[in-house]
């Protein structure tokens, strides 16, 4: 795992270490839907894909480039209604098979890239981060006003079973355009993670890193910039047209900065440090969206607080922390962590839970029918309007979030043991 | 002629609302060099307390300890959350106050729920002060102009005039020299956080009842505010305060006037063709400025950064 | 909403499978509309509604066939799009054979779409979609298909309605149109411009105008040109906060003719408006309320204000849409093979408790009923809203309203 991280030196292009996790990779979509095989799962899986390509050409600019965009959405988005587009021109759809239309999108997307990249690279951090959010309002508020292309707020829609059969599959069904998707998912990711490692890619953390010195070195930030912009374009167009063959409609949802700030926040979430994080950060996402949603309808209240703690305590987010953990592995530590992790996670967790049941119960004491008292969470179900588990819950939190509080130093403590190599200086 | 001078004072409103808030995150960018997008949730805050103060004590009581409440709140934040993130270096910065704005509107849904909430002018001001072509004026417009330009006064007198200005000003540009100088450089910044939310929080409270207090209120009014700043030039309270006008002002006349693309374009010599519907142009010769009103900042902004990257009055890069 | 099931994608993911999706003879009943972020509270005051109206108008009177009982199943689609198809596709995967959804035409749009899409690719799981509120003339019109049924009036009848009053009032000489800037608000202003000049050609249309959607921050410059045009009456489609701030900067300037809306009523609105909208804010809708239409109507209200005493009982056509679904099906005679309902629900026509009849016109699948122009009071007024005291009279009525609007749809029936 340690070969894909971006932080490892060059190895030579192909080696048993960093083909297998492709290899793996691959295995794993295929089976997928082997194991998840219900219509909605096969779906949701499809949505999975597509932003995961999105997400992953968002951190060519924010990890690798170390550029802030807050209207990411507007590249795949006008990729995508190209496509839709495309399939709406019968005679020239009739023509082509429906595996080719991604590049399309990403043609599309590029050449936006292009035009818009053209000025707003520039300058990198906040001048590039305004002119990203100018644009991105600009452009979502033109998707109702320019009608021709985007459709006003009904959007475009098309049909993807009227192209070329390919093969003789028409993509009548959800499995046959889940393994269009994985196929694009892993072409895209493995042209991202090779970009990443041309000089190019390394320039880019180059000028993300100290822009001045990269400079010296001959190179123009600028340019380097613009060529990192244009590629996520592209990649963003692909995303684009894989959700116009998923979804075959695209509406001013794809462009608006909502849109734009889920992917930031998936990205985050995952890790911007790391070329798998972004990967991470969606099936995350994905997953506490439908898990929390079908438990309650606080869920974004949840959410949001878990990305502020991780923007806090874990600024390299999920990928960040798994990563962590490499040096004590190597060092053969890792065993030393486990009791302090319980002691200070078992209970913070439980402390956390309890303050969500706490919230939770309010909630219902609070916006529940009328003589609708009972509730159920954890299992238990009992009156929102009964003093005992709001009190329960009250002191289990406190308790718990004390407890780990108080075990936090021992954390510490082997944290640094962990990694430290035997005989080092301490 | 007399519904220009209408459309003056409804532009001056606006653009001094604006200003209040731009104010603020003016400061807190020039100081530490983060924008922060969860201003405008302070705004909304701002008016959420002063609603619920108000239902007790009445509207004054609301605009006299809402606006401290909030700054208490903004100043937490910045000890227990900004400060904390501010090693990370400036994106994690940023990420943290956009997060913080999602978590904000989370919980004002969850403590006062998803509808608008009754807020209103207080009874005092309820009267027409005066009209002017059949356009009544409120009473309470005229509150809110005198107000804003209260606050700007002593903002700048504070910031220029006072010792403790002095040393804002000085930890601005040369923050190591002054905490050698013995000065409490986080402290400076903690307060000037929490001056700054505070001015977002009268804000809000002023114009809670105006433009109704939604938990969408935040959002509407977000990312105007950074262009009003980026527009002015970050860091200048002056180019602030002239955006925040510029602004006002283009916004209220785009909506009061229907210029049509139609009339332009003749005007610069196309013809219009005969079967608009067919054209693939259609949408920019039905085009009327009143659509266009609300994006036109942003143009505005994606061209100020482009030919002028430090703003109209900034002296230094974005 | 706590008590019952709420399906979502984790069932999906065949993570948690619910006990009452083993009983064969529930009719599930898809509500496809948001259910959390800004649009939750109407979202989540029309699913009351509906497991309300399953509840008390079929399961409590025996259900439909041999017993067979509604489940109206809420699935949050967070009013996109994108999340709406994904919500569809679960739904269908839970043995769902009929949707309901309401907010937002683009949703109504692509959810039309895809279910028509799905039933040509999947004869086997076959869908209906009810739409009880999108009110986009297209969808029964230029992108009508078999599967889809509306069962409110489309902006175009409402329209029709509302001119038909506005025509019959002499004091109203200058009219001002405005709406937001997208389909419904630009269908809303020509069919005002059209219907008026044909009913009314003495009427002067002093200002059509549209405003970017959910971005305006101060209608104030609006309204100045409101009041400048010295207009007599406003006629606008707005909705939600968009609404709110139009009526309110519009009243606040001194206007004190009456103001035509679509969308004025309930859902926080009516409180908000309160004293200040008294005599000026008026509604075109169905369903009348005050005065009570009949004593079920009166009696399903009270008993509905009990059980959810913030709740309104703002969508009358719900009641519709369960009562005439529960009809079909039993004259269908099963509840699996929708194209036989499509067939039944098909110029069904129903006696609803609001007044008058219901008529499912055949060739375009829409609703033809009773309209009203409503005024927002705190006379006479036996049902408020939002526990506000004001509530909306009725002030005249339309009867069959827009029974004769022609219709471009050319429906494919399946064979």
């Amino acid at each position: 795992m340690t070969d894909i991280t971006q932080k490892s030196t060059a190895t030579p292009a192909m080696t048993m270490g960093n083909t297998l996790p492709w290899i793996l990779a691959a295995a794993f979509l295929f089976i997928a839907p082997i194991i998840f095989s219900s219509n909605s799962a096969i779906t949701i899986m499809n949505q999975m894909g597509i932003t995961m390509v999105f997400a992953l050409a968002y951190n060519m600019l924010l990890g690798q480039g170390g550029m802030l965009s807050f209207g990411h959405a507007v590249y795949m988005g006008v990729g995508g209604f190209a496509c839709v587009h495309v399939m709406n021109m019968t005679d020239l759809f009739e023509k082509m098979p429906l595996p080719v239309l991604p590049i399309v999108g990403g043609l599309v997307g590029m050449l936006f890239a292009i035009a818009i990249g053209s000025f707003s690279t520039r300058k990198a951090g906040t001048v590039f981060a305004m002119i990203s959010l100018g644009v991105g309002e600009l452009v979502a508020a033109c998707s109702v006003i320019i009608v021709v292309f985007f459709g006003g707020e009904e959007g475009v829609s098309g049909d993807r079973t009227y192209g070329m059969p390919f093969f003789g599959i028409e993509f009548l069904r959800q499995i046959e355009v889940y393994y269009l998707t994985s196929f694009w998912l892993l072409v895209s990711a493995l042209l991202m993670f090779l970009f990443s490692r041309t000089p190019v890619g390394r320039m880019a953390n180059a000028v993300r890193d100290n822009p001045e010195r990269a400079e010296f070195l001959g190179y123009s930030a600028r340019w380097v910039r613009f060529y990192s912009f244009v590629a996520s374009g592209f990649f963003c167009g692909i995303a684009g047209g894989l959700f116009a063959i998923n979804f075959e409609i695209l509406t001013e949802e794809n462009l608006n900065l909502a849109t734009s700030g889920g992917i930031l926040l998936m990205t985050f979430l995952g890790g911007a440090g790391f070329f798998f994080g972004p990967v991470l950060g969606v099936v995350t996402f994905v997953l506490l969206q439908t898990v929390l949603g079908l438990q309650t309808e606080l869920w974004a209240l949840y959410v949001g607080a878990l990305f502020l703690a991780t923007v806090m305590f874990f600024p390299g987010g999920l990928s960040g922390l798994i990563m962590m953990h490499v040096t004590p592995m190597r060092l053969g530590k890792l065993n030393r962590l486990y009791v302090p992790y319980l002691k200070v996670f078992v209970p913070a967790i439980i402390g956390t839970l309890s303050l969500c049941g706490f919230i939770e119960i309010l909630f219902h004491a609070r916006h529940a029918a009328l003589g609708e008292d009972e509730m159920t969470i954890f299992w238990t179900t009992f009156s929102s309007h009964a003093i005992l588990p709001w009190i329960i819950t009250i002191v289990v939190a406190v308790g718990g979030i004390w407890l780990a509080k108080q075990s936090a130093p021992e954390l510490n403590e082997a944290w640094h043991d962990a990694n430290t190599p035997d005989g080092g200086a301490r | 002629m007399d519904l220009v001078l209408v459309n003056l004072i409804d532009g001056l409103v606006t653009g001094l609302l604006l200003f209040m808030l731009s104010a603020g995150l003016t400061l807190i960018f020039s100081m530490m060099g983060v924008l922060n997008f969860a201003h405008a949730s302070f705004y909304m805050l701002g008016a959420y307390f002063a609603y619920q103060i108000s239902i007790y004590l009445g509207f004054w009581m609301g605009l006299l300890i809402a606006p401290p409440l909030v700054g208490l709140l903004g100043a937490g934040v910045e000890r227990y959350g900004l400060r904390r993130v501010h090693q990370y270096g400036h994106v994690p910065e940023l990420i943290f106050t956009f997060g913080l704005a999602l978590l904000i509107e989370e919980v004002v849904q969850f403590i006062w729920g998803r509808n608008a909430m009754p807020y209103m002018e207080p009874e005092i001001l309820q009267f027409t002060a005066f009209s002017i072509a059949g356009n009544s004026i409120p009473a309470y417009k005229i509150f809110m102009i005198f107000t804003s330009v209260a606050i700007f006064i002593a903002l700048l007198f504070v910031l220029t005039r006072t010792r403790v200005g002095m040393i804002i000003q000085a930890a601005l540009s040369y923050p190591r020299t002054v905490e050698a100088l013995g000065h409490n450089v986080p402290l400076v910044f903690m307060g000037v956080f929490g001056v700054g939310t505070a001015l977002a929080g009268v804000a809000g409270v002023i114009a809670g009842p105006v433009l109704t207090t939604f938990p969408g209120m935040a959002v509407v009014l977000g990312s105007i505010v950074f262009v009003t700043i980026v527009i002015g030039g970050l860091g200048s309270l002056w180019g602030a305060l002239v955006a925040s006008l510029l602004i006002g002002w283009l916004t209220t006349f785009a909506k009061a006037y229907n210029i049509r693309m139609e009339d332009i374009l003749t005007g610069v010599g196309f013809t219009k063709p005969e079967v608009i519907w067919d054209s693939m142009w259609q949408d920019l010769w039905s085009l009327t400025s009143p659509q266009i009103a609300d994006i036109l900042p942003y143009l505005l902004m994606v061209l100020i950064l482009v030919f002028r990257p430090y703003g109209l009055f900034g002296k230094r890069d974005v | 909403m706590h008590n019952t099931v709420r399906y979502g994608l984790g069932a999906a993911l065949a993570m948690s499978v619910s006990a009452t999706a083993l009983f064969a003879d529930t009719v599930k009943i898809a509500f496809i509309d948001p259910l959390s972020g800004p649009f939750a509270a109407t979202g989540t005051n029309g699913l009351n509604q509906f497991q309300f109206a399953a509840e008390t108008l079929v399961n409590d009177k025996g259900g439909v066939l041999d017993g067979d009982t509604f489940e109206v199943l809420g699935f949050d689609n967070k009013i996109s799009p994108k999340e709406s198809l994904i919500q569809l596709q679960v739904a269908i995967d839970q043995g769902v054979r009929y949707v309901v959804q309401g907010n937002s035409s683009g949703v109504a749009n692509a959810l039309t779409d895809a279910i028509d899409k799905h039933n040509r690719r999947n004869p086997d799981s076959q869908v209906l979609f009810l739409n009880y509120s999108a009110v986009d003339p297209a969808l029964t019109n230029e992108k009508c298909n078999f599967w889809h049924f509306r069962f409110d009036g489309h902006a175009d009848m409402k329209m029709d309605a509302l001119t038909d009053v506005i025509a019959q009032d002499d004091s109203i000489k200058k009219v001002y149109v405005i709406g937001q800037d997208y389909s419904f608000g630009k269908a809303v202003g020509s069919a005002a411009q059209s219907m008026l000049a044909e009913k009314r050609p003495d009427i002067e249309i002093v200002g059509n105008e549209l405003h970017p959607i959910g971005k305006v921050k101060d209608f104030t410059p609006y309204a100045r040109k409101i009041q400048a045009s010295e207009a007599d009456a406003v006629i606008t489609g707005n909705w939600g906060a968009d609404m709110y701030g139009l009526g309110k900067s519009i009243l606040d300037n001194g206007f004190e003719g009456p103001i035509y809306t679509y969308y004025a009523a309930a859902d926080g609105m009516t409180a908000a408006f309160g004293e200040a909208g008294k005599d000026s804010i008026r509604l075109i809708s169905e369903g009348a309320q005050n005065p009570p239409p009949t004593p079920q109507a009166a009696e399903y209200i009270e008993a509905f204000k009990a059980k959810y005493p913030d709740g309104n009982v703002s969508q009358s056509r719900i009641t519709n849409t369960i009562e005439m679904l529960a009809k079909a099906i039993e004259e269908a005679g099963t509840a699996t093979d929708v194209q036989k309902v499509a067939a039944a629900l098909e110029g069904m026509e129903h006696e609803t408790m609001w007044g008058g009849t219901v008529y499912m016109r055949p060739e375009d699948h829409q609703a033809i009923q009773n309209m009203h122009v409503f005024v927002h009071t705190n006379d006479d007024i036996t049902y408020d809203y939002d526990n506000s005291g004001y509530g909306m009279l009725t002030e005249s009525t339309i009867e069959n309203a827009g029974a004769d609007t022609p219709t471009t749809c050319d429906m494919k029936r399946p064979s």
